[in-house]
């Protein structure tokens, strides 16, 4: 699998994601630098990395939804490329459009990093094919904005659609207010596109590859990418 | 710039940047915090009246931030040496070899007197300035640390300060994107009108790519990069350099604004930069900006410096020399690069979107010369700003001795249960959780060990190497006695690195205390010092970087003396690693080290009698290396895998923390004995905090082996009990208390303080 991780000014889970993305496929990613116009050609998939693009100023992932690389983002996902934004990426794939809704600042007004509880609910999916449906699984959140956002008939169609692709739950997948580490609309943590090509996430599979760093979770988001492509 | 810049004919006599400057008298002096003395020596030593700028060079050169005057000679005393230490104090940041080619760089700063004017700036910008201080080097920072200090949790500005430094500490690390994976905070009435925040940074670099301050080259480049300058800040080292008073908080204006984006493109394009071999010497801009780090790079390498500012880039209009070179605006750099290396070098930083100006050159003559608007508006030797700065021998006393404190001094409590809950939810041994989870304590992807432990670990990236990362310092004890409060300092850290299972390398210190001008303040400091220094020496563990912050009092009243000590260390091999959760049930539950039931200068004691009283626990540096080497070599083997050193709180915060930090289980043991054993009343027993000691556990097959390797390092242990499967703790004759109670006890502080 051939993949690219877009590095903006201030992303700073770039050489995170590519640790992962090796570890999966074999492969080092390509490093794309945000000014840059044009994507890598054959690509598998383009991840937008966390961190604080442009230090968060105006909104999280505002400007760098802006940046010169996202119109060929844009362009190759309508072709159905696909693309993962983790943390600040899914707040500029939010930005850019590519994604409904928005990421607002966390009810608790502070930054929070945890480890949290997901439950699978769409495990039919490019991006998380190697998890069983409803399967709860670790996840580790990082966030200072990922309370998602969107108005009621975007719900609706999220959530008729199976496009929440990860929601925050208790230990045993109940879907609870206290187990809502944001405040997201339905503990929606993570959402695709309507093609299914796209997923935005707030928490960091990345983080969580290997049992010394705490789990290994994580691994089946690249797994599924792998898979898919396999499959395809 | 005149044609020839580097070569100057012997001093010159400059003139007043601007028409209203003000004129330099003896009284300037003294609002510019030097005293009569100090002005008669700037007299001598230039031989005329210097210029407003110049009087400014010389006010926060002099300053006790920058010149360490009264604590110069005393920091001699440490030991600085030894054959992992690449590098010792006097760089940006100590380096030590951590085997395979690759060093590790360290250093702690205070930032107190911002923090307390303003805490979310003032603590952001301390850990950018500490950071800087390790990319300086070469190195990318790979994980933060701080200790805080705040006043009692009733105060009426606790609840803000601890707010304001947490958010800003993680409002900077977060956005740079290093961890923050680990620290201490106290409370105590001491710190309500000074708090301490002491920030420490580490980084990673090739052994053989470390990047030096001393300039050398005549004629070679000097060149400013980073962020612009603006007014913020000046005159920051001068108020860190003075007791705060009821009108501190009008000095707000000198707290600098800190843009942890700008520090995150700085850290990437210097690093890029160092890449190449373009840098002959490079310093960051920290405390008094501009003047600072040209004066010490130029002085370092005995050459003189010439700067042009009408080229230095500015964020407002018609600046003065004066405004520039006092600034303390953040997240800029000067360096000197080898001639004609200007444009790769202004390429990277374009790229990253910084600034970049070649706004001067070494010469040849000594001096630190600055010409604004073409007129020569300072020029002064390089060594009277540095090494020929002040230098006292401030008069000191010994802290009057306490008495010990017998444990029937201190009443025994009704219902030991209640105590050890009412211990767990102290607030000094409560709960971090809502501190650490504000901050980033996973990115980057190598966090071994996360905050809570007893030291963070922090995988080298690529290997299967870790960096042990901790920060400690007991004030209770270093007032009640400071040799030895300095000394257990610098165990405390060593023994908590041994705890994980690593090899203790190095510390670095920031020492805060009081006014140094009062006699039995520079005593507290200087038995500090003097313990620090007998525990490093016989533990093989240098002090590699450090700073002094001194004047931490308000109205008077001074701030406990707190040395913060922050220790590297090295586990070799991460597969052996150790830490204090229970891991199964069954294993035998060893106490490591001598009982006494010493309870002077304990939590316990000043939570019972209501005040700090006794002298603190004596540290026996020779058992303290045979205990922590027993534990290290038995981690290092594999066969052991859960330890937790004793300190505030003593045995009974031990037992509950190796339950809190576990998986459901429980413990089921009896109190130890005394060295003779006798037994011991049950609470010096429980919350005495005897020094050098571990709790482990480890399987029941292995307890007689185990008991035997003590034997032989001479270490004494006792078996106090077994873990179990019920999540309760079982003390024998004392108390029975559930899990979920202690938990409930343990997590409640923090949250209803911060509610």
């Amino acid at each position: 699998m051939k993949s690219a991780v877009i590095v903006f000014p201030g992303s700073n889970c770039d050489r995170d994601m590519m640790v992962a993305l090796e570890a999966a496929t074999g492969r080092p990613p390509v490093a794309v630098w945000h000014r840059e116009t044009s994507l890598p050609a054959d690509l598998d998939l383009v991840a937008l990395p966390g961190g604080f693009s442009y230090g968060d100023y105006l909104r999280s992932g505002a400007i760098a939804g802006r940046s010169p690389v996202m119109a060929d983002v844009k362009a190759r996902a309508e072709r159905g490329l696909r693309v993962l934004g983790v943390c600040n990426g899914f707040q500029v794939l939010c930005e850019a459009g590519l994604l409904p809704g928005a990421l607002m600042r966390n009810t608790g007004i502070h930054f929070v990093c945890r480890d949290v509880h997901l439950r699978v609910d769409n495990a039919r999916t490019a991006f998380t094919n190697a998890y069983g449906q409803g399967q709860v699984i670790r996840g580790h959140v990082a966030h200072h904005d990922g309370n998602y956002f969107c108005d009621d008939d975007t719900l609706t169609a999220l959530e008729d659609q199976g496009r929440v692709a990860f929601r925050y739950c208790a230990a045993d997948g109940a879907v609870t207010p206290d187990a809502n580490p944001n405040g997201s609309r339905n503990n929606i943590a993570g959402v695709l596109n309507a093609a299914g090509n796209v997923l935005g996430m707030m928490p960091h599979p990345e983080r969580l590859i290997a049992p010394e760093l705490g789990g290994t979770d994580g691994r089946g988001v690249f797994d599924s990418l792998v898979a898919a492509l396999a499959d395809a | 710039m005149p044609d020839n810049p580097t070569k100057t004919q012997g001093a010159q006599t400059p003139v007043a940047d601007t028409p209203t400057e003000p004129a330099v008298t003896a009284d300037l002096a003294a609002e510019h915090g030097l005293n009569a003395a100090e002005y008669d020596r700037v007299l001598a030593t230039l031989g005329r009246t210097p210029t407003l700028t110049e009087l400014g060079l010389y006010s926060v050169m002099w300053s006790e931030h920058c010149s360490y005057k009264s604590s110069r000679r005393h920091l001699k005393k440490l030991p600085t040496s030894g054959p992992q230490v690449i590098q010792g104090p006097g760089e940006n940041a100590g380096v030590v070899d951590i085997g395979n080619g690759q060093a590790a760089i360290f250093k702690m700063e205070s930032h107190n007197h911002p923090s307390f004017i303003e805490p979310y700036q003032g603590a952001a910008t301390g850990v950018g300035g500490i950071l800087r201080d390790v990319f300086t080097m070469g190195a990318r920072p790979v994980a933060l640390l701080n200790a805080l200090s705040f006043g009692a949790p009733d105060h009426a500005k606790t609840q803000h300060l601890v707010s304001g430094v947490v958010a800003g500490i993680g409002g900077y690390g977060n956005c740079v994107g290093v961890p923050t994976v680990g620290g201490e905070t106290r409370f105590h009435s001491r710190y309500n009108g000074n708090i301490l925040v002491n920030a420490m940074a580490v980084g990673l670099a090739d052994a053989d790519k470390i990047f030096y301050s001393a300039a050398a080259g005549v004629g070679n480049p000097v060149v400013y990069v980073g962020a612009k300058t603006g007014r913020d800040g000046i005159h920051g080292a001068t108020m860190a350099s003075a007791e705060f008073s009821e009108d501190s908080a009008e000095k707000r204006p000198t707290v600098q604004v800190g843009d942890p984006f700008t520090e995150k493109l700085l850290i990437e394009a210097c690093l890029e930069l160092m890449a190449t071999d373009a840098i002959v010497a490079i310093q960051d801009m920290g405390a008094a900006g501009l003047t600072s780090s040209s004066a010490e790079m130029a002085g370092k390498g005995g050459v003189g410096i010439r700067l042009d500012l009408d080229r230095v880039p500015t964020r407002e209009d018609a600046m003065t020399a004066y405004e520039m070179m006092l600034s303390e605006s953040q997240e800029r750099m000067l360096m000197v690069l080898k001639p004609g290396r200007e444009d790769q070098a202004r390429a990277i930083f374009e790229k990253w979107e910084l600034d970049f100006a070649v706004i001067g050159a070494l010469t040849d003559t000594g001096r630190m010369t600055l010409v604004n608007g073409g007129r020569t508006v300072a020029d002064v030797p390089l060594d009277s700003l540095t090494d020929d700065a002040p230098n006292y021998d401030r008069p000191h006393v010994p802290s009057e001795p306490r008495p010990l404190l017998r444990p029937d001094e201190v009443p025994a409590a009704d219902d030991m249960g209640q105590a050890i809950l009412d211990m767990v939810g102290a607030p000094d041994l409560a709960s971090r959780r809502w501190i650490w989870e504000q901050y980033d304590h996973t990115v980057m992807g190598d966090t071994i060990a996360r905050p809570g432990g007893d030291a963070a670990i922090v995988r080298v990236h690529g290997t299967n190497k870790g960096l042990a990362l901790t920060a400690d310092c007991t004030p209770r004890y270093c007032e009640a006695d400071p040799f030895e409060g300095g000394k257990q300092a610098v165990a405390e850290t060593w023994r908590n690195l041994s705890a994980v299972g690593a090899e203790p390398l190095a510390v670095t210190d920031c020492l805060n205390f009081g006014n140094p001008e009062r006699p039995e303040i520079m005593g507290q400091f200087v038995g500090c010092i003097e313990g620090m220094a007998q525990a490093c020496e016989a533990l093989g563990y240098p002090v590699v970087s450090g700073n002094v912050s001194l004047y931490n009092e308000t109205e008077g009243q001074a701030i406990l003396p707190t040395p913060t000590l922050g220790g590297v260390g090295l586990i070799r091999n991460l597969d052996h690693r150790a830490s204090p959760g229970i891991k199964r049930a069954g294993d035998a539950v060893f106490l490591l080290g001598e009982t006494r039931g010493h309870l002077g200068a304990s939590l316990y004691a000043a939570h019972a009698l209501g005040h700090d009283a006794g002298a603190p626990p004596p540290v026996d540096l020779d058992l303290e290396m045979r205990a922590g080497g027993l534990v290290r070599q038995e981690i290092a083997l594999g066969r052991l895998d859960t330890v937790h050193d004793l300190s505030d709180g003593g045995l009974a915060e031990a037992l509950a923390t190796l339950m809190l930090a576990g998986d459901g289980y429980g413990l089921d043991v009896r109190l130890p004995n005394d060295p003779d054993g006798q037994p011991l009343a049950a609470h010096a027993a429980l919350f005495g905090e005897d020094q050098g000691r571990y709790l482990v556990c480890l399987p029941a097959d292995r307890a007689e082996a185990f008991a035997h390797a003590c034997a032989e390092a001479r270490v004494p242990v006792e078996r106090i009990g077994d873990t179990v499967a019920g999540p309760q703790l079982a003390i024998a004759g004392v108390a029975t208390l559930a899990l979920d109670d202690l938990r409930a006890a343990h997590e409640r502080f923090l949250p209803t303080l911060m509610a």
